[in-house]
């Protein structure tokens, strides 16, 4: 009774639509794929080129100024990255950290306008809510089949993947930090004639700030695992070692691998929600 | 001219406004609109004047369209009909540039939530209508100063609104409000959320800088009390509508209908009536020409026991009693200063008629009411009891 029509060839149009992309719009991923992946690869191995030492201490110094001159995060870092140094991973986790780095920078740098937009039109917050919940609730590895398609393998279709993936908290915080302006200061700034770039700059994403950096904080974390996750097409870092010790069934250094990129992370994690937490007093 | 002039002006909220204004002109009642329509009438047909320097006071309870009639005013909120003239050019047709000019340069609001930056300094929050202005940062600081000294704020310029109490966080309400130098000033509720002692210092406080200032306020409250304090004009509003424009006095004497009547049963009239309202012309003698024999003669023309002494400028000397002056006139005195008694009791003509109260039930004699030790006028002990009773033969004329 439900065999009223045949199967439709859904996966048929899907290849065929991110064919015609891929073909149509090579001119666009062609120079991104070989210009961007040239970038991201020098700038991966200037990171590599740090004394390591010199990148821990900065980090650690950053750490105690960024926790209010406690010694705790610091600690942690110094013993952390020592560490992953320790285990031969360094030049792994520096890959990791690049891609993390310019993955969560153009996910805020397109995430915040998009939010901004959504905020101010109750149109555009129709048509991108769908999108976001689409972008977040399809599975992260399906981004990875397009993302070759488009930019084949390596740092740039990883940086793909983790962009569609990692977005979306940015865009929701950022819309919801600006609806929830308290109306009375949206009014007041009116009431003295704002222009509305006025009323966004000095008003609006001034109080809606710790939101936002709440959002880019999910953002970051996000994009994190989403990289090493994209070691499956190519990407380099600690995901690299963690999927190659899953294929041989290697524990030991899978773990070890798993606990880099963990340690990362808490770092990462607790820079950002510090930087939120400094300004926001 | 008034500087503020409102024709017409209606708000309607809902998606059938045409059709609500149809029968708002049929005289049909707000609840039966939203009934019919869905709409819910916000304002109706508001028009009043406001003239320069004066502290107009629009009052009525929750819900009666006080808070959206000053936001048509500014028009945060877009009026649905109607006219609003300030300084002669009408808000509710000027396109976006020429409102956001006049948003600056004339009109100015205090929020009743203060509606502070949290995130700014104090001398940042009252910097920023300058700022919107584009005003040089030197400039708008030293400007923002003065506004603050003027609200006694000189010394938290670097504090955070957060550390402020909350009569404190409304001086920087004020204070960036003033800082523009308006032409008007519009106070929504601006008291109202502070606690009752607070809010009597505000209160004060607003009259004393109205007075160095002369600035135009119109001032929205649900508070009869402070309405009758500060307004010199008073329009009450119920469901959307004006119901009575008028001077306190007017209001709390001859209440337009039964809803402002039952307004102002509440109010305490001992607490609103001053010595002014009171007061009679007083009957005197001038201490530089007259003797004891013509305030004798004075005295017993008007049936009085005592009479009030002043000098050539009306300043209050003394009074003299009969019987003194008719014993001075047996020993051939002719000057009243030998039986000049000067312990007068005085009032303020603003003296609440509640403290005149104690003072006349102590004292043989009239009270008089001076202003700058001139006389003004006399309180005898039956017009404070006729007041209170609530009739309206007060005589102001004095």
């Amino acid at each position: 009774m439900l065999d009223f029509l045949p199967e439709i060839p859904l996966s048929k149009w899907i290849s065929d639509f991110t064919d015609w992309l891929t073909d149509t719009f090579s001119f666009i991923f062609d120079p991104i794929k070989n210009q961007f992946g040239d970038f991201m690869e020098f700038f991966a191995e200037q990171l590599a080129a740090i004394p390591p030492i010199i990148v821990i201490l900065i980090v650690a110094i950053l750490a105690f100024f960024i926790t209010g001159k406690k010694f705790g995060l610091a600690a942690f870092s110094v013993v952390g990255l020592w560490l992953i140094y320790n285990q031969g991973l360094w030049e792994q986790l520096m890959s990791t950290f690049a891609l993390v780095l310019i993955a969560s920078l153009l996910s805020v740098i397109i995430g915040v306008p998009v939010g901004i937009l959504m905020s101010k039109s109750k149109i555009a917050e129709t048509i991108i809510t769908p999108i976001l919940d689409f972008m977040q609730t399809m599975p992260a590895f399906v981004y990875l089949i397009p993302a070759v398609a488009f930019f084949s393998i390596g740092m740039v279709p990883g940086i793909f993947a983790s962009l569609i993936f990692a977005t979306p908290p940015t865009v929701r915080f950022t819309n919801l930090g600006i609806r929830q302006v308290s109306e009375e200061l949206v009014e007041a700034s009116e009431a003295f004639g704002s222009t509305g770039t006025q009323k966004l700059f000095k008003v609006e994403l001034p109080m809606a700030k710790s939101t936002i950096m709440a959002g880019i904080n999910q953002t970051v974390m996000l994009s994190l695992s989403m990289v090493v996750i994209a070691s499956m097409i190519g990407a380099p870092g600690l995901g690299r070692d963690v999927l190659s010790a899953l294929q041989r069934a290697q524990v030991g250094s899978g773990f070890v691998a798993g606990i880099g990129i963990v340690i990362l992370a808490i770092i990462v994690d607790r820079f950002t929600q510090n930087l939120n937490k400094g300004k926001a007093d | 001219m008034p500087i503020i002039k409102v024709e017409g002006l209606s708000k309607v909220f809902g998606k059938n406004t045409k059709e609500s204004l149809r029968l708002l002109d049929e005289g049909m009642k707000k609840e039966e609109i939203l009934k019919q329509t869905g709409d819910t009438v916000g304002v109706n047909r508001a028009s009043f004047e406001v003239e320069e320097g004066e502290v107009f006071v629009i009052m009525g309870l929750s819900g009666s369209g006080k808070s959206t009639l000053v936001r048509l005013i500014n028009r945060l909120i877009e009026p649905t009909e109607g006219s609003v003239f300030v300084g002669g050019e009408n808000l509710a047709t000027m396109n976006k540039d020429d409102l956001r000019r006049v948003r600056r340069e004339k009109l100015s609001m205090v929020f009743q939530r203060f509606a502070l930056f949290p995130f700014r300094t104090i001398l940042e929050n009252a910097e920023f209508g300058l700022e919107i202005q584009g005003v040089e940062k030197e400039d708008r600081g030293k400007k923002a100063k003065e506004a603050l000294e003027l609200v006694g704020l000189g010394s938290y310029i670097n504090q955070f609104p957060g550390q402020l109490s909350g009569g404190m966080q409304q001086r920087v309400g004020l204070a960036r409000a003033l800082a523009n130098d308006p032409e008007v000033l519009l106070m929504d509720e601006a008291f109202s959320a502070l606690d009752p002692l607070i809010r009597k210092d505000m209160q004060d406080e607003l009259l004393d800088l109205q007075e160095k200032m002369q600035k135009t306020i119109v001032f929205i409250t649900h508070d009869l009390d402070e309405a009758l304090r500060i307004g010199d004009r008073i329009a009450l509003m119920k469901d959307g509508s004006i119901v009575q424009i008028g001077t306190p006095e007017e209001i709390l004497v001859n209440p337009a209908n039964d809803y402002v009547e039952k307004f102002v049963e509440d109010v305490d009239r001992s607490k609103v009536l001053t010595a002014e309202h009171i007061m009679k012309r007083p009957e005197t003698v001038n201490i530089e020409k007259h003797g004891p024999r013509v305030a004798l003669e004075r005295m017993r023309e008007e049936g009085l026991s005592s009479i009030y002494v002043i000098d050539g400028k009306r300043n209050l000397k003394g009074y003299v009693t009969a019987d003194d002056a008719s014993e001075a006139r047996k020993n051939e005195i002719r000057d009243l200063n030998q039986i000049l008694k000067t312990d007068v009791p005085t009032v303020d003509r603003d003296k609440p008629m509640q403290e005149i109260f104690e003072i006349i039930h102590d004292t043989p004699v009239p009270v008089a009411v001076v202003e700058n030790s001139k006389l003004q006028g006399i309180i005898v002990r039956g017009a404070v009891i006729a007041a209170l009773a609530g009739e309206s033969e007060v005589e102001a004329d004095a």
